[in-house]
């Protein structure tokens, strides 16, 4: 949404400057990264929720570019640029345009463009402490703002790696479920069928020839994939390996032979899924299902419960809190805690949003994993939702 | 005072020359008005019709905005195309030419891969191995869209081809396709196949109708006789 008018050029103005002043004094640098950024990895690291809504052209001499659908990333190109080592801490704010698609043309609850207020932190190795920083700042700009009535919702992806990590899952199906998790309709038709049993049809050549591999070693299976591309004339295309293909072949050939996964497995992955409540409710439940199905999450879900201690200490109110542990599996490169404000009432409306996203820096080129958390308030939106809440 | 009723037609072309000779046999011989490259004509045999030559996207833009009453295209352009298409148009009587199937293509040494439940897990291969997405070379882009989306198809982007789609995967600019295929030559000799279920749209030329026209009795009328005489021709 652009400004209109004067006063509504004003008030998010102000707005914008109580936040920055706020993060400033917190200790975070303020930056301005660009505006124009480079697509590709746009397109390629940044989950489905964004990514088919980010605004794409070529420029004039050829460069495929975009206009930046969020902060996050461009904050993260900017500190690698600054600290192409990744070895220093640093903590940047911002206050800038972002643009999205809007299938419907775009209306004030979903603007083409927007600004986006934010933090994010890089480099804290005592995550815990990080995260729950985060947290607290984004509450306190919202409702230094003058948000008053507030939902908080909570997710962890870590946890549901941990779960998997857990269960005694060949690793070519935890590798699939950990993939699928960022596409829940999907996930569930694979989960079902796993749980079936159903083999994948034995049928075809790739059926075939994965069947006469099967029981060989990786090196004695890939010299019989070479020779059979070979005299069938089948020139390697399409810049896969044959290292590739044929890992793919020994997982189905392993397919073809293994047993289903056990339904109780199934029925642990459906139930963990399926928590949503408050905090406390929903590691106990968590804690449950763990339980009944006699796997330990080890510290994963000790580290849950102190991260909840540990935000109601430091002074935030988890009466309005929710833990849901499908939150967040749109947007694929969070990797640990996210969370999100939320209006209540008839639409709910994300008013800032945030979370961990440790693999992201090394996506983007960093030498080594670096931590990193942050969060962004779409100040828009947060303005909105003050002007209609009656003081 | 415009004509009551306009026909879009292709200006040049394999399809041209196909719906000149379809509509020749259905006695709607096409006449050019004025000098040979003119973009107006009329029917034989059929009054107060007027052709309107134009290029095939510009008759799928007249067809959804109504400022030609029928036009002949292919299917596929009209699902690439128009968003909300049962709102748009209509698609009166299939004309039996411009044959060509959508579909997905994937190198022929994919021996690992045969339908479009396996490209999801390649994908996910692929990003591990690689770091970045299937890329899928296409002009159709939105049919692409819609078809991976169905198929629960995800881990891939969408690069823009125009000509040439076939070669991208042994060029390397791209790994798969979605293009249009008659025979399957093409495909086989570019070393790439088709997915068992990877058939999107088996297209052809039809005579479209467009919602969105102003249609008097009049038009309706001479609608009905241009379908009823495409009727009886029978298809190629």
């Amino acid at each position: 949404m652009a400004a209109e008018s004067a006063k509504e050029f004003e008030a998010l103005e102000a707005q914008a400057a109580a936040l920055l002043g706020l993060f400033t004094r917190a200790g975070y640098e303020p930056v301005a990264p660009s505006i124009i950024q480079p697509a590709d990895i746009f397109l390629d690291r940044v989950g489905e929720a964004i990514r088919n809504r980010t605004y794409v052209f070529n420029d004039l001499a050829g460069e495929e570019l975009c206009l930046r659908p969020d902060l996050t990333v461009p904050v993260s190109r900017l500190y690698l640029e600054r600290h192409p080592e990744a070895k220093v801490e640093a903590r940047y704010c911002y206050n800038g345009p972002a643009f999205r698609f809007q299938p419907g043309g775009g209306s004030q609850a979903h603007p083409r463009e927007f600004r986006q207020a934010g933090i994010e932190s890089f480099g804290a190795e005592d995550r815990e402490k990080a995260d729950a920083e985060t947290v607290l700042l984004a509450v306190e700009a919202v409702r230094g703002a003058g948000l008053k009535d507030y939902g908080l919702r909570f997710g962890d992806i870590g946890l549901f790696y941990a779960l998997l990590d857990a269960l005694d899952l060949p690793e070519r199906w935890r590798l699939k479920l950990r993939h699928y998790f960022w596409r829940p309709p999907v996930f569930h038709v694979l989960l079902a069928r796993l749980a079936r049993g159903e083999r994948p049809n034995g049928e075809g050549a790739g059926a075939e020839l994965a069947a006469t591999i099967g029981t060989e070693d990786v090196t004695r299976a890939e010299e019989l994939v070479a020779n059979y591309l070979e005299t069938k004339g089948l020139p390697l295309a399409g810049n896969r390996t044959l290292a590739e293909i044929v890992e793919r072949l020994l997982d189905l050939a392993a397919d073809l032979r293994a047993q289903p996964l056990k339904k109780e497995m199934a029925t642990v992955i459906d139930y963990y899924l399926a928590v949503s409540a408050k905090p406390k409710e929903a590691i106990d439940r968590i804690a449950l299902v763990a339980k009944g199905a006699g796997i330990d999450l080890g510290d994963a879900l000790a580290a849950e419960t102190r991260r909840f201690e540990r935000l109601i200490r430091d002074g935030l109110d988890l009466s309005n809190a929710i833990f849901a542990t499908e939150f967040g599996r749109s947007l694929e490169y969070y990797s640990g805690l996210v969370f999100q404000i939320e209006t209540r009432g008839r639409e709910t409306l994300h008013i800032a949003g945030g979370g961990r996203y440790d693999g992201l820096l090394t996506d983007l080129g960093s030498p080594r994993a670096v931590p990193a958390v942050g969060s962004a308030i779409h100040t828009e939106r947060l303005l909105a939702a003050i002007q209609g809440t009656p003081r | 005072m415009r004509p009551p009723l306009i026909i879009a037609i292709p200006s040049k072309g394999r399809l041209k020359d196909a719906a000149a000779e379809t509509f020749q046999r259905a006695g709607l011989g096409l006449k050019r008005i004025g000098h040979e490259r003119g973009y107006r004509g009329a029917l034989e045999g059929v009054d107060n019709v007027e052709v309107a030559y134009l290029s095939a996207a510009e008759i799928v833009h007249q067809l959804r905005t109504g400022r030609v009453h029928l036009g002949v295209t292919g299917e596929d352009l009209i699902r690439e195309t128009i968003a909300d298409v049962s709102s748009s148009v209509e698609f009166l009587r299939p004309l039996g030419f411009g044959r060509a199937d959508v579909i997905v293509g994937v190198p022929d040494c994919w021996v690992d891969v045969s339908r479009m439940a396996d490209l999801e897990d390649v994908a996910a291969q692929f990003m591990r191995e690689h770091g970045r997405r299937l890329r899928v070379a296409t002009k159709y882009m939105n049919l692409t869209r819609r078809f991976f989306a169905a198929h629960g198809v995800a881990g891939y982007r969408i690069v823009e081809s125009v000509g040439t789609t076939e070669a991208t995967p042994a060029a390397g600019t791209a790994e798969l396709i979605v293009d249009i295929t008659t025979t399957g030559t093409t495909l086989r000799a570019n070393h790439l196949k088709l997915l068992e279920d990877g058939l999107i749209l088996r297209s052809q030329a039809h005579l479209i109708g467009a919602r969105r026209a102003s249609w008097k009795p009049e038009s309706v009328q001479l609608r009905d006789e241009i379908v009823q005489r495409l009727s009886k021709v029978p298809s190629s």
